[in-house]
């Protein structure tokens, strides 16, 4: 049975999310990777205002491919997410909940996740066609100038993800790879 | 002597990278199908079905299997009584690369200096590997390569010392540190002997052999049996959720190499390991 959650993310809603959940998301969420990840940073530093209210949010790691004239998007799977690994914490610390990506967390975002109470999520990578069904509508937020990398809100309904690292700092990526060699011995 | 107007070279490589993104190449499909039966952990299975409905999905639909639709990497091969006529190769080549991410809809990710970092923003320069065969054909293999899984590759001079143990050690560690971040089920090109270069080469050439044909060198063929069963007994599996099938395949080349060297390189690509060839 897959949980449906909705955005902005609550404390208490993220809390009752644990590693290995089949999740269906629905609401706005934003679009960001490495070069979008840097500005927004430099800005905090700076100790200007984001371009959007990132309390309870959701970032998604994704560069789309351009959508076709009709559609709101192109192809829109998750990236590597370690590559934002110098840049989350900050982000967790000023209210970010969730993050979407791909493939493993250092330990410092494992903490923060902790911290903040936060939660990741993967996407399936390469099922790129598959989760552009899902992204109902996109609005460009900031940074045009980066193309694919632009900052963007979707409207995304149902879209299927998995709870990788909860709350508590359970990582499914461990859980699920050992549980599968326990059941082969 | 056959003449070939360059015109006819950008059709081509413009055709081939749309057709690489959009489309899942039969002997992975097949592959995957295999993996799926062979999986008993529900969870992997359902991913392994994920994957080959957004294969569906996108032949249906006409649009890239993938987000990352990669750098283009085009392979040509040069028949030594082929005259090129209207122009230069190179940039026949990457007009047709301009053309096909402009009008497949395919995203623009390469930037034009590693430090500087800005988007070329029609996804050129290719990468043009060149080599020159007998004949009076000219063969064009176009393999857009996604950077998640560029990233996790590796390359090591091992010593002669090292030897066959040496490279299964450095295939498996270069494989559990990709972990779930190249897309598993992954395709693993491997490169052994040569230069430096050379080597890296060859890893890269390796991920252009379906998964279903191995090495003719029986030796070799025995080792891609082994390391691929190696690799999947590591646990990671599809998508790095546990699992069987953490590869479809293992696809090793070689080259003689020097006295003091023994140079391995390891090319990860995801499970698409997307290219599309054309003979002309």
């Amino acid at each position: 049975m897959k949980k449906k959650i909705t955005t902005p993310l609550t404390d208490d809603a993220v809390k009752e999310l644990k590693a290995g959940d089949s999740v269906l998301l629905t609401g706005y969420i934003y679009t960001a990777r490495d070069a979008a990840h840097k500005r927004l940073v430099e800005l905090l530093k700076e100790g200007k205002n984001l371009p959007f209210d990132i309390n309870g949010q959701v970032i998604y790691y994704v560069g789309p491919t351009p959508a076709k004239e009709g559609m709101p998007i192109g192809s829109a799977g998750p990236t590597t997410s370690y590559r934002m690994d110098p840049y989350a914490p900050k982000l967790l610390e000023i209210g970010l909940k969730g993050m979407i990506g791909k493939g493993s967390r250092n330990d410092e975002v494992i903490n923060a996740i902790k911290k903040y109470n936060g939660v990741y999520f993967a996407a399936i990578g390469g099922a790129a066609a598959l989760t552009a069904k899902c992204v109902k509508s996109s609005e460009l937020i900031a940074y045009e100038d980066l193309g694919a990398e632009a900052i963007r809100r979707l409207y995304v309904e149902d879209l299927p993800l998995i709870v990788v690292i909860d709350s508590d700092g359970n990582n499914y990526y461990e859980i699920g790879q050992r549980e599968y060699l326990n059941s082969t011995k | 002597m056959k003449e070939i107007h360059v015109s006819k070279i950008v059709e081509t490589v413009k055709k081939l990278c749309i057709d690489a993104n959009y489309y899942l190449n039969d002997d992975i499909k097949d592959s995957l199908f295999k993996a799926k039966e062979k999986e008993t952990f529900s969870l992997a299975q359902n991913i392994l079905d994920i994957i080959l409905e957004n294969a569906d999905i996108a032949k249906n639909e006409n649009m890239p299997m993938c987000q990352d639709t990669g750098m283009a990497v085009v392979f040509l091969e040069i028949g030594q009584d082929v005259h090129i006529t209207g122009g230069s190769l190179e940039d026949a080549v990457n007009e047709g690369v301009r053309e096909g991410y402009s009008e497949g809809y395919l995203r623009k990710s390469v930037v034009g200096d590693p430090i500087e970092r800005i988007n070329t923003k029609d996804n050129t320069p290719a990468i043009i590997h060149y080599s020159i065969v007998p004949g009076d054909k000219l063969k064009i293999t176009v393999a857009p390569k996604g950077f998640g899984s560029e990233n996790m590759s590796q390359l090591k001079m091992l010593k002669p010392a090292d030897g066959i143990e040496g490279v299964k050690d450095f295939v498996l560690k270069a494989v559990k540190e990709a972990g779930p971040n190249p897309c598993p089920p992954i395709v693993v090109g491997i490169g052994i002997g040569g230069t430096f270069e050379k080597a890296a080469f060859l890893a890269k050439k390796a991920l252009l052999r379906p998964v279903n044909v191995k090495n003719s060198n029986p030796y070799y063929a025995k080792l891609e049996e082994e390391l691929l069963e190696k690799i999947n007994s590591l646990g990671i599996g599809p998508q790095g959720f546990g699992g069987r099938t953490t590869a479809l395949s293992v696809n090793i080349e070689t080259y003689a190499t020097h006295i003091a060297g023994l140079p391995v390189a390891v090319n990860i690509n995801c499970h698409a390991t997307r290219h599309s060839e054309a003979v002309l």
